[in-house]
């Protein structure tokens, strides 16, 4: 067993404050591997939302009394730290979601319905969460316009030849995955985006996976939409990022009429809000918005950097104990990774490995982890994933292997 | 093909003490394992796409035929617990009359403990393959179909 450490990155220190990972599980420490999935929330996340709750809870923007503005105040704090942990322009360009998907389809519904047409290509990957496919299938089959598919490889990587040859003043937008859920790769979005922009499309790039794990800039990166969720990077569900790029914001129609969104309303004629308000109608999720700052925060404080090593670590541990399991492949082999390992074991199936870690209290995620059309390509009914976040142990993972050897043994 | 049935209480209560014997999680599992493992695999022709119940991760594959007033089930699936966990299902099922069917509680499940494992029925599908047994007796026992007829 490794147990190396990083000076200043104290794994047992970041554990005490998560208190869910002290969970026992069928008499056994729970061993959390299924942060992809969703991450688990610190003490100071916990504490926000109770806070938030017990002493400034009202509806935002609109009311003159305290609570109000303090209310309004916390919200409108989170979008800039938001603003900050992606490093785009202005808090303007920072709209909230319910999640990544939420993002990916507002940008369907409201810049796709209008800039696409007939004819009209749509580049995706073939390593996309279905969130990333079925709204631009939906708004293609509306439109008539055109999905393409880049390929790929064996390793788990994209086919990045094929994707150039695929751009042409047809492309209208590149909608691509980060880093792969199922995968672990990370892709060469900077490139990718490059090669998208002198094609004359937009890009929509969904962050899901990589804003937990890699710096984010998008300003650098050059996208011009970006999406993440909350609950992926230690924050509360049903709270996510849409970033987009202000001239296109500007000119996309509203995704939903309501309250908040508009500035004056007659029966004749309403005009709209500002930008980001525009894209918010409806009271929204004020408590798990605020709260996500202090995720954020927590992210912060903890280092980015020293976060990613341990993560790096983690990884490479994993994937050289693993070869010790017999019959077992790993599925994503790109150079460039963040702390995912997806794997097939021969001849058992996925959930009964599942099932079995389970009953040692470790749980993973089996199955296609919403990627069907990775798991047809290398011809599998799905796979188990391990993945790891900034709390997880050399130890875990030691746990894990052997977990996996007990189900072999037990399925042979 | 009449043998005499046991009831469904009785084979229930069989299950439910072999079980009672296991005093580890790992020994009701490898029982459960090993049930799948000697569950006859379905033929090719059964299954196809008609019979398959779908669940998220594994599949299932159902067949039913009608003789002689009772309900015959064969089954299987590409993941081996949820395989053992259909064994037990047939034993106790299959071979009984539509209504006897259609009546069953089934609760040796929570007895044996398995009832975690059936509430992930997104995942197993476990939930819809005892609703599709029973739809298989109610839509015989509906149709009033010939009795010496095989449907599959």
């Amino acid at each position: 067993m490794e147990t190396a450490t990083f000076p200043g990155f104290d794994v047992m220190a970041i554990r005490e404050k998560f208190p869910i990972l002290g969970r026992q599980l069928n008499g056994r420490q729970l061993v959390y591997l299924d942060n992809a999935a969703t991450s688990q929330k610190p003490k100071a996340v916990i504490d926000a939302l109770v806070h938030y709750y017990s002493r400034f809870n009202a509806n935002i923007h609109r009311g003159i009394h305290t609570l109000a503005e303090e209310a309004t105040a916390a919200y409108e704090a989170t979008r800039v730290t938001v603003q900050q942990f992606i490093r785009s322009a202005s808090p303007e360009e920072i709209i909230f979601t319910r999640g990544a998907t939420e993002g990916i389809n507002l940008v369907a519904y409201t810049w796709g319905r209008t800039c696409l047409g007939e004819g009209d290509e749509v580049v995706l990957s073939g390593m996309e969460h279905h969130s990333n496919i079925v709204p631009w299938q939906m708004v293609c089959q509306e439109k008539k316009a055109v999905l393409r598919v880049v390929p790929v490889t064996p390793t788990g990587q994209l086919d990045l030849e094929a994707y150039h040859r695929m751009l042409s003043p047809k492309t209208k937008l590149v909608a691509v995955v980060h880093a792969s859920n199922s995968l672990g790769t990370i892709n060469p979005v900077r490139e990718m985006i490059a090669a998208a922009h002198r094609a004359g499309a937009v890009v929509l790039i969904d962050g899901a996976q990589s804003a937990v794990h890699l710096e984010i800039d998008v300003r650098e990166l050059d996208c011009d939409f970006f999406v993440f969720s909350g609950h992926k990077v230690y924050g509360p569900t049903g709270v996510g990022v849409l970033y987009g790029r202000k001239t296109l914001l500007e000119q996309m129609p509203p995704f939903m009429g309501g309250g908040e969104m508009i500035r004056e309303v007659t029966f004749e004629k309403t005009t709209y809000n500002d930008l980001p308000y525009k894209y918010e109608a409806g009271t929204p999720n004020i408590a798990d918005t605020v709260a996500l700052k202090s995720a954020l925060d927590f992210l912060e404080q903890t280092g980015k950097d020293r976060i990613r090593r341990h993560e790096a670590a983690l990884l490479a541990y994993a994937t050289e104990q693993l070869q010790a399991v017999k019959g077992l492949t790993i599925i994503g082999n790109a150079p460039e990774k963040v702390s995912v390992v997806s794997f097939t074991i021969e001849n058992l199936h996925p959930q009964d490995i599942g099932v079995l870690l389970d009953n040692q209290g470790i749980a993973v995620r089996t199955g296609h982890h919403c990627t069907q059309p990775v798991m047809d390509y290398f011809r599998i009914p799905g796979t188990v994933r391990a993945s790891f976040a900034l709390y997880n142990t050399f130890e875990e993972i030691d746990r894990l292997v052997a977990g996996l050897q007990k189900a072999v043994k037990m399925l042979a | 093909m009449m043998e005499s049935v046991k009831s469904m209480r009785e084979t229930e209560a069989e299950i439910v003490e072999a079980f009672s014997l296991f005093d580890s999680w790992e020994e009701k599992y490898e029982y459960i394992i090993d049930l799948g493992k000697r569950l006859p695999p379905l033929e090719d022709a059964g299954k196809k796409p008609e019979n398959v119940i779908k669940g998220c991760q594994s599949t299932v594959w159902l067949v039913a035929d009608y003789r002689g007033g009772r309900v015959y089930y064969r089954a299987d699936s590409d993941a081996v617990i949820v395989k053992g966990l259909i064994s037990m299902l047939i034993q106790v099922l299959s071979g009984h009359t539509p209504d006897e069917i259609l009546s069953a509680r089934l609760e040796f499940i929570n007895e044996i403990g398995m009832m975690n494992h059936l509430a992930q029925t997104r995942s197993n599908g476990l939930l819809a393959m005892i609703r599709q047994m029973k739809n298989y007796a109610l839509a015989y026992k509906g149709a009033g179909v010939n009795e010496n007829g095989r449907h599959e």
